[in-house]
């Protein structure tokens, strides 16, 4: 079986495991990203959901960014992360249908430098 | 309206902005504890590192009950160390493969990113990467060669997909020169990426001291 040599079948590993025995990185590449792994972590401590019933949304996101991204780039794994996790509290009722996106515009419409009331 | 046009900086970005967007949903709905967030944050990110899994390793190199029944039952000998997972920890059925002359494992979870935390903590973006959950089943020896692994052709390789219930971690081969190597000495020799099997890992310059 020969390997495809296409740029697509390239493993796109990126300098940051230029020594494989580096263990010194980062975990997370932004601290939304840490926000959205602990809010799952700590709704599922709360018996939000089960880590299984997390799982089961993970894996449909990423099937779907996959099924869409033959080639896997641009894949940032903590936004399929936080869309799992989005999904999954609106069909469990936690959050309502919307809510999301209305908060979402509420905070970005934010003037500068205070809150807005 | 008002003015919501985006601004150059000090606006975050889409992801951003959503997580900060449900964190203030939850918060509201006093669903979050603020604390109990932060704190997630700093096991997870900081504390939980590869150090339990090359403890495991290592007592397993140097005590060979403690390998027998590692590999028997790699979920109850990790626990005789003081290593459980809690929710998500990603503990509950643990299996151990073992590196040898004729055999060479490597471990992914090509439907997401499934990884025995509580041992490695959380895994490197490229396990987490399209490229590697895709092509390490596909052509393995390949993707090894791409880290720098050449595993020869008459060794078998056998690559081990995580589910639902099953984790795998790969107890390496222990390194020629640490015949006198105390067990803390041996701790420090093994990492993250030798127990996911994509290095090995080589002998020490210094040789047995």
């Amino acid at each position: 079986v020969a390997p495809q040599k296409g740029s697509d079948a390239r493993l796109q590993l990126g300098e940051e495991v230029a020594p494989p025995t580096e263990n010194g990185e980062l975990v997370f590449e932004a601290p939304w990203e840490a926000r959205v792994f602990a809010l799952a972590h700590h709704l599922c401590d709360a018996g939000h959901y089960s880590w299984d019933d997390f799982r089961d949304a993970l894996i449909a996101e990423i099937a779907q960014w996959d099924a869409a991204h033959p080639a896997g780039e641009g894949y940032v794994y903590y936004e399929r992360f936080q869309a799992a996790l989005e999904a999954l509290l609106v069909k469990r009722g936690v959050v309502a249908t919307g809510a999301l996106e209305a908060e979402t515009a509420k905070l970005a419409a934010r003037p500068h430098g205070h809150d807005h009331p | 309206m008002s003015h919501d046009h985006d601004h150059d900086h000090e606006t975050p970005s889409g992801p951003a902005l959503r997580a900060e967007a449900l964190e203030a949903l939850l918060l509201e709905k006093g669903l979050l504890d603020p604390a109990e967030v932060d704190a997630v944050i700093a096991n997870y990110g900081e504390r939980v590192g590869p150090l339990n899994g090359a403890r495991v390793v290592a007592r397993a190199w140097t005590d060979e009950a403690y390998r027998q029944r590692l590999l028997a039952d790699g979920t109850a000998a990790a626990a005789e160390l003081g290593i459980v997972g809690g929710p998500g920890g990603q503990m509950e059925r643990l299996v151990v493969v073992e590196n040898g002359p004729a055999v060479h494992n490597v471990v992914v979870c090509t439907l997401c990113s499934c990884y025995p935390w509580a041992l490695l903590g959380l895994p490197p973006r490229w396990y987490k990467d399209p490229a590697y959950r895709s092509r390490v089943v596909r052509e393995p020896r390949e993707v090894l060669r791409e880290f720098g692994l050449e595993v020869p052709a008459e060794k078998a390789l056998k690559v081990w997909d995580s589910s639902a219930e099953v984790r795998y971690l790969v107890l390496p081969e222990r390194p020629e020169g640490t015949q006198g190597f105390s067990e803390e000495q041996l701790v420090a020799l093994v990492p993250r990426e030798a127990m996911i099997s994509v290095a090995v890992i080589q002998a020490p310059a210094g040789k047995a001291a």
